[in-house]
């Protein structure tokens, strides 16, 4: 070791070593810095854990994606209530499908969904459920995997097949004891073959529906071919309600377009409503981009974290000002000393150091304890709640390092006025 | 005798203090003093004779006003502050009256403080320093902190302390002010060994039977000296002049 560093390392050793006369003071003091880095590292960590989960759901809506669906329009919501055995007709067609595909560039596939609420029997368990139409490339689009047996195919879909694929859940409440593969299952009239079982990919259960902001669980769809959805269930749906009866016919619940990449989508957003609008006089659909709100989120997430980060340096900068206030009493209590070691030699540079690097140790040794605290936090905050925690590495280097940064900072005038004082007043000084 | 040779050399030094922002102080009105290699001097005066003043200037914690300081050969009398703080810690060993040690250090460990601001290599000292700590007396005591040592034990630190830098100059300030007769006693003749040995000595008092140790004692009054008895019988003059 070259003496100059020896110099450095016996500095830090005298720092730590006055910070330990007045144990209590020094611990009082790095407090401030340690509930400051270790608030920066805990916010920040709920903070991106609550956005995960908002971006991760609209992730799962794919980002390459534009979800249209149709929507009851309100103006009509209450003539159909009045008008007795008047159908109702709105939403999406096979046609917009069709238009979509052929006249917007860059569109991979079209993949149209028909959703059904019904009860499901089998023996005598009856289980309110999702009955989704749809075509076999669903899966990819979704983002499903085959559990066991098979999911949808194109003979299915051609031959009009009576057959049902069931995600997990759905077929644990149906099946509690027996195999569900090659059972009989009973929706409204008709029977189908379960010929397979699905389930989302890497990802745990009961998450939100994928298609579906505010969904359903996934855990209650019944998938059939389209066609036989079409055919089975027809396009008009009757439901008893309170006045009445009340018939809708609606062809597409859902249209769901894969775009070629990202660029594709922000060019076809306004091109598929300019379409629509074309062909739909009523406001009887809504678009969901989710590129556009996972770039919502992400711009929301930047300005919680900007309010939190700004929270937290708050309680930071006020540890700093702590830290400047002891360092000041500090110089003046020991004055006396500071006149020692100028009459034993000590440059001005010297006394500067010795008292900044105290400063330093004390705002590091915050810091470090803080970085310790701040990280068991989030995970003790995950533990006993629901919320969802994610530590980021930059967040915890962002914490350490404005600490240290505090440590310098505040520390410099601390150290300079010592540094200033005239050796003979300060040996003077009781 | 060239310069270079004398160790403490003032020439028609003045120090002049404003008090208050109006009243000027004249602490030191012109003073020539030469200290040669060797000597031993007191310096004796009543409080306001400028023998504080003179010691801080002596002692680099100061600049004049006017004149000039030669020690050891260089002038510092304008010399920026790094530069008058190197000389300290280099040319100068300081004993104080209340020993001045720092609190949170250990013996051995004040004992190389001086070392440390000269950007020597602490370690590579070891040995010189318990040499010092074992010629005051103090080497079973090396781990002790100044508050569990006795006046006199820490005023021999201080001493050891001073020697470490081998400096030209020891520059005492009532050495014996805070200790009874007796300890006082025991750090007068280690003064008096360090004189023997051919260190220059410089020592504040207000006792008349400590100056008669010295080989001057210069009597100092309103900024000036007033007068210099040169005294042969010293107990250091012992060690140096023939009888």
């Amino acid at each position: 070791m070259n003496p100059l560093s020896f110099q450095f390392v016996s500095t830090v050793r005298l720092g730590m070593k006055s910070l330990m006369l007045h144990k209590l003071r020094s611990a009082l003091t790095m407090l401030g810095i340690i509930f400051g880095v270790c608030s920066v590292i805990a916010m920040l960590a709920i903070g991106e854990g609550a956005s995960y989960e908002a971006q991760e759901a609209i992730k799962k809506l794919g980002s390459q994606n534009i979800i249209i669906r149709s929507v009851k329009p309100a103006e009509d919501a209450k003539q159909a209530g009045v008008g007795r055995g008047s159908s109702l007709e709105y939403g999406l067609t096979y046609h917009d499908g069709a238009r979509i595909q052929t006249t917007v560039p860059g569109v991979v596939r079209v993949l149209p969904v028909r959703i059904i609420r019904e009860n499901v029997r089998f023996a005598q368990n009856s289980v309110a459920c999702q009955v989704l139409g749809t075509l076999p490339f669903y899966m990819d689009i979704v983002g499903l995997e085959v559990a066991r047996g098979r999911f949808l195919t194109e003979t299915d879909e051609r031959n009009h097949e009576n057959v049902c694929v069931l995600t997990a859940g759905l077929a644990q409440r149906l099946f509690p004891y027996q195999d569900p593969l090659e059972q009989s299952i009973k929706v409204d009239a008709f029977y189908y073959r379960v010929v397979g079982l699905v389930r989302e990919k890497n990802l745990p259960e009961h998450r939100t529906q994928a298609g579906r902001m505010e969904g359903e669980p996934l855990d209650n769809n019944l998938y059939v071919p389209l066609s036989v959805s079409r055919s089975r269930f027809g396009e008009v749906l009757i439901r008893r309600s309170a006045s009445g009866f009340e018939a809708e016919k609606v062809e597409l619940h859902q249209i769901t377009v894969q775009m070629r990449d990202m660029e594709a989508v922000e060019a076809a957003d306004p091109q598929i409503k300019t379409l629509l609008g074309r062909f739909h006089t009523k406001n009887d659909y809504e678009t969901i981009v989710p590129l556009q709100l996972l770039r919502q989120a992400e711009q929301t997430k930047r300005i919680f974290n900007i309010v939190l980060g700004s929270i937290a340096a708050i309680s930071l900068l006020v540890g700093g000002i702590g830290i400047m206030n002891i360092m000041l009493a500090t110089v003046t209590e020991r004055t006396r000393e500071i006149g020692i070691r100028r009459a034993l030699g000590a440059k001005r540079r010297h006394i500067t150091m010795q008292f900044l690097v105290e400063t330093v140790v004390l705002s590091v040794g915050g810091g470090l304890i803080g970085v310790a605290v701040g990280v068991v936090a989030p995970l003790v905050v995950a533990h006993f709640t629901t919320m969802k925690t994610i530590i980021t590495l930059w967040s915890v280097g962002l914490a350490f390092g404005i600490s240290g940064a505090v440590g310098i900072i505040f520390g410099l005038y601390p150290a300079k006025a010592a540094a200033r004082l005239d050796p003979i007043e300060a040996l003077r000084h009781e | 005798m060239p310069p270079a040779h004398d160790i403490i050399r003032l020439e028609r030094i003045e120090k002049r203090y404003i008090l208050g922002g109006e009243v000027e102080v004249r602490a030191l009105c012109g003073v020539d003093l030469v200290v040669t290699p060797g000597s031993y001097v007191a310096i004796m005066g009543p409080s306001g004779s400028g023998k504080s003043t003179m010691l801080n200037l002596i002692g680099c914690l100061d600049r004049p006003t006017a004149g000039r300081y030669f020690l050891g050969g260089v002038d510092v009398s304008r010399m920026p502050d790094d530069q008058l703080s190197e000389a300290r810690g280099q040319r100068i060993g300081f004993i104080f009256q209340s020993y001045n040690l720092i609190a949170q250090l250990t013996v051995i460990e004040n004992i190389q403080v001086p070392l440390l601001y000269q950007g020597k290599d602490v370690r590579a000292h070891q040995d010189q320093c318990a040499k010092l700590a074992d010629m005051v007396g103090l080497s079973d005591r090396l781990h002790h902190r100044p508050n569990q040592l006795s006046g006199g034990q820490q005023q021999r630190v201080a001493i050891a302390r001073a020697l470490v830098n081998d400096p030209l100059l020891i520059l005492a300030d009532e050495p014996t002010g805070n200790l009874d007769s007796h300890t006082g006693q025991e750090v007068l003749e280690l003064i008096d060994h360090l004189n023997a040995q051919g260190k220059t000595i410089v020592l504040v008092t207000h006792d008349e039977r400590i100056a008669t140790r010295a080989h001057r004692v210069l009597h100092m009054r309103d900024g000036l000296i007033e007068r210099e008895v040169v005294n042969r019988n010293g107990a250091a003059g012992r060690g140096t002049t023939p009888p």
